[in-house]
């Protein structure tokens, strides 16, 4: 699926009637199969922005392009499960048609295979995300969205996930775009960064990475984050 | 523990009974003979079951109306608007005035009686289940949405299951007060049926024959509560963290 994206303005009125400005000027392409990473400071309008891009939001300025039908599978911020529903069922309700090999193999990936008929409510927040990123990726999205979904994990428990996202991605070209404060995780996910202002957001940089991700040495993602953190601090 | 309470009660309305003279108030066996006599002609399970159908019928229209409504007003704002007032005196509206206009209107007629039960439990279905609708999670709506769900199975699964604890004490705070208003429209204008029973033995002063419909009544109460409404409140909240 190939994401274009052209919003010239979102606008929010307060509850005191004053407009309050959140996005502007945002414009960019993700080609089929692209990672694109959005980076910016907390509460910038990312949030909002995929909010747009997701179809949630039809009051703005501008014009987003993508398939009418495409499949959209999303990780939200929180995991948003379904707390009356075991692991297994919260996967099925949104992708009842997954088979049950492959549903086996997105639970062995992502080490959920004892907790399939547990309810949200006993799951660790770890474990509640990666529920939400399984039902994402059952649903075979033309377009994934996953909207800081390491965030407030431990480091460690974070890069097991982050790999479990690499693994997922490897294995079947999807338009993504991810959300994250993250240098790390933007560079080592992504093909694509956009640098986000604060508000009112919009793009300050553009940077493709134009090694595949698998090719990446930890030297080449040093410098890139390198880069990206220069980029970062001469906005500030 | 329940039958120790019981026990306690028993022992107490035995005492009492001593006390104030079985004119007024009749032993345990007496009541319980007025019972056997009345089960012997069969009367009393004539009566028991009418009243309970007419429970039944007032209830479940009332809970199905009242949902519908109810639901309706969350989502929709003009809907609230439009309904808030009559809502208000609809809530407000003594259980008397509305059995007897409506035995007025529609005569006394078992159509009459059993809308008019089912309209003084309306409102406050209508009124939990408004609640229950506008605290519904907008963030689970976003992800159904997100994900596609058709809307009966968004209903089904991620409606529904949040508007359970409101429909569950909409139907307990419901069931207890058709329990009392049904027998209030069985006197006014019901041949048969415990509230009915209740008139005629008011009229005659025969104590143990109202304490006998009474209490068996009572008991029927009490053990749907036991075998129906508790269990299925058990079951719609096993996916809950039990409490310590």
């Amino acid at each position: 699926m190939r994401l274009e994206v052209d919003i010239s303005s979102k606008v929010f009125a307060n509850a005191a009637g004053e407009r309050d400005e959140v996005l502007r000027n945002i414009a960019f392409t993700l080609e089929p199969g692209e990672v694109g990473v959005i980076v910016g400071p907390s509460g910038c309008g990312k949030t909002t922005l995929l909010r747009i891009l997701t179809g949630l939001d039809h009051d703005y300025q501008g014009r987003v392009s993508r398939p009418e039908h495409a499949r959209i599978g999303m990780v939200f911020q929180e995991p948003r499960l379904l707390p009356w529903r075991s692991v297994e069922d919260n996967i099925r309700l949104a992708a009842p048609k997954v088979d049950a090999t492959r549903l086996s193999a997105l639970f062995a990936v992502l080490e959920l295979s004892a907790h399939r008929s547990h309810f949200p409510g006993e799951l660790s927040l770890g474990l509640a995300r990666r529920v939400a990123l399984a039902r994402a990726i059952a649903v075979e999205p033309d377009f994934l969205v996953l909207d800081e979904p390491l965030a407030s994990l431990d480091e460690a428990l974070a890069a097991r996930l982050r790999n479990q996202i690499v693994t997922l991605l490897e294995g079947r070209a999807t338009t993504t775009l991810l959300v994250t404060h993250n240098l790390d995780d933007a560079v080592r996910l992504g093909d694509r960064l956009f640098l986000l202002s604060s508000r009112p957001a919009t793009i300050l940089h553009a940077l493709p990475i134009r090694l595949p991700r698998s090719a990446r040495s930890e030297a080449d993602i040093g410098e890139i984050r390198n880069e990206l953190a220069r980029l970062n601090h001469a906005n500030k | 523990m329940r039958l120790l309470s019981v026990a306690v009660f028993l022992v107490t309305w035995w005492i009492v009974s001593a006390l104030m003279g079985s004119a007024k108030l009749p032993p345990p066996p007496d009541v319980l003979q007025a019972m056997l006599t009345e089960a012997r002609t069969g009367a009393l399970f004539l009566n028991l079951g009418v009243t309970l159908a007419r429970v039944t019928l007032s209830f479940v229209l009332a809970m199905a109306l009242g949902t519908a409504i109810g639901y309706w007003m969350g989502r929709h704002r003009l809907a609230d608007r439009l309904g808030d007032p009559w809502l208000i005196i609809l809530l407000n509206l003594p259980a008397l005035v509305v059995i007897v206009l409506a035995y007025i209107w529609a005569g006394l007629t078992e159509a009459a009686a059993i809308a008019a039960i089912a309209i003084n439990k309306l409102p406050t279905a209508v009124v939990t289940l408004r609640e229950g609708t506008r605290a519904l999670d907008p963030a689970l709506d976003e992800m159904a949405r997100i994900f596609d769900f058709p809307r009966g199975r968004a209903f089904r699964h991620v409606v529904l299951p949040q508007l359970a604890p409101y429909i569950a004490a909409a139907a307990r705070s419901g069931l207890a007060l058709i329990w009392k208003i049904v027998l209030v429209a069985e006197f006014l204008g019901r041949p048969n049926g415990v509230g009915f029973e209740i008139g005629v033995a008011f009229q005659l002063f025969d104590i143990p024959l109202l304490l006998a419909y009474s209490l068996s009544f009572a008991a029927i109460v009490f053990a749907i509560e036991t075998v129906l409404v508790q269990p299925f409140e058990a079951r719609l909240s096993r996916w809950r963290p039990r409490a310590a």
